[in-house]
């Protein structure tokens, strides 16, 4: 039953990505030349729903479908990982065109060159395993 | 049934992603897509030599769910919900990718230049969306998360460090396209 819920929630946001075109590496573009409101609306709109969404939760203690408490796991406190690892993320973000969301709803989508992505952006998920250590945090 | 063949407008799309974070909360989930890599890596056997990637990966088997729901949606909305797949950017915005080299702007869902099946015999082609993944992948496990988990369910949570990872996306993202672009295409 479990598995049918995160197959229906995922199916929604595949449709959601594709539909919105927020998988589309042409509106990407766009919005990094600041030349079309719409993945400002997108993001903007989300996350102010979100906002309302937790405070809301967390205000009321609202518990989960089945009742369990909702936990919000805080992000480590840190500065340099997260604006080196983001600007790192940025630069393929704007030449891949595909954060990895909408990579997965492109090759529903058909677009087989994406698994070049994939392939790659596993590895470069493994790359920062192992240089871990490595990395200013 | 016009409006399910029309790409969403943001005021449709924004709430869909804040609904679909909701619903992951509502059932003791997180949204958050690239911890999926890391997930896949360990799958392929990388906790053997290191131990970032050494967990048990079957507590997460629910967001590989969420993936493979992500590319039968993808299916579905490309194949049955939308007609016409040319997005309509800003013509302003063609004409500066047509000056590129992207004679597919305006007119497709991705460029064709670098999405098309021919680009598997395309040397510059493989390259650069290796390079692109690569870069995503990294970003996101060093950055702790990526779009979804940071620009939406961080900053919902009103988290600090994610509002420094989405300054970082857009510092890295402007200089991709403002600065480096112009060289590579």
């Amino acid at each position: 039953m479990r598995v049918l819920i995160y197959l229906f929630i995922g199916i929604l946001f595949g449709i959601t990505m594709f539909k919105s075109e927020a998988a589309s590496w042409f509106r990407i573009y766009e919005m990094f030349r600041f030349e079309a409101f719409h993945m400002y609306g997108i993001i903007g709109s989300g996350l102010f729903l979100g906002v309302v969404t937790m405070q809301i939760i967390k205000k009321y203690n609202i518990k989960s479908f089945y009742g369990e408490q909702i936990r919000f796991q805080p992000k480590e406190k840190g500065i340099s990982r997260y604006l080196l690892g983001g600007i790192i993320f940025g630069l393929g973000w704007a030449l891949a065109g595909a954060c990895p969301g909408p990579m997965f709803t492109l090759v529903g989508a058909g677009f087989s060159p994406i698994l070049i992505v994939i392939l790659f952006a596993v590895l470069g998920t493994y790359l920062y395993g192992v240089l871990k250590d490595k990395l200013p945090h | 049934m016009n409006f399910i063949q029309q790409p969403w407008p943001w005021y449709v799309s924004g709430p869909m992603i804040a609904f679909i974070m909701f619903l992951l909360i509502m059932i003791g989930k997180n949204f958050g897509m690239s911890s999926n890599l890391r997930t896949l890596c360990t799958i392929c056997g990388a906790g053997k030599s290191t131990d970032f990637f050494k967990f048990d990966w079957k507590a997460q088997k629910w967001n590989l769910i969420v993936v493979l729901g992500a590319i039968i949606g993808g299916f579905i909305a490309s194949n049955f919900l939308m007609i016409n797949q040319a997005v309509n950017i800003n013509p302003a915005t063609v004409e500066n990718l047509q000056t590129l080299g992207f004679q597919s702007a305006g007119t497709a869902y991705l460029p064709t230049e670098l999405f098309e099946t021919s680009v598997f015999t395309n040397l510059k082609g493989i390259f650069l969306l290796a390079i692109g993944g690569l870069l995503v992948g990294f970003g996101a496990r060093y950055a702790g998360g990526c779009t979804s988990g940071h620009a939406i369910s961080g900053l919902s949570n009103l988290q600090v460090p994610s509002l420094i990872a989405v300054i970082g996306f857009f510092i890295g993202g402007l200089v991709m396209i403002h600065l480096i672009f112009p060289l590579i295409f």
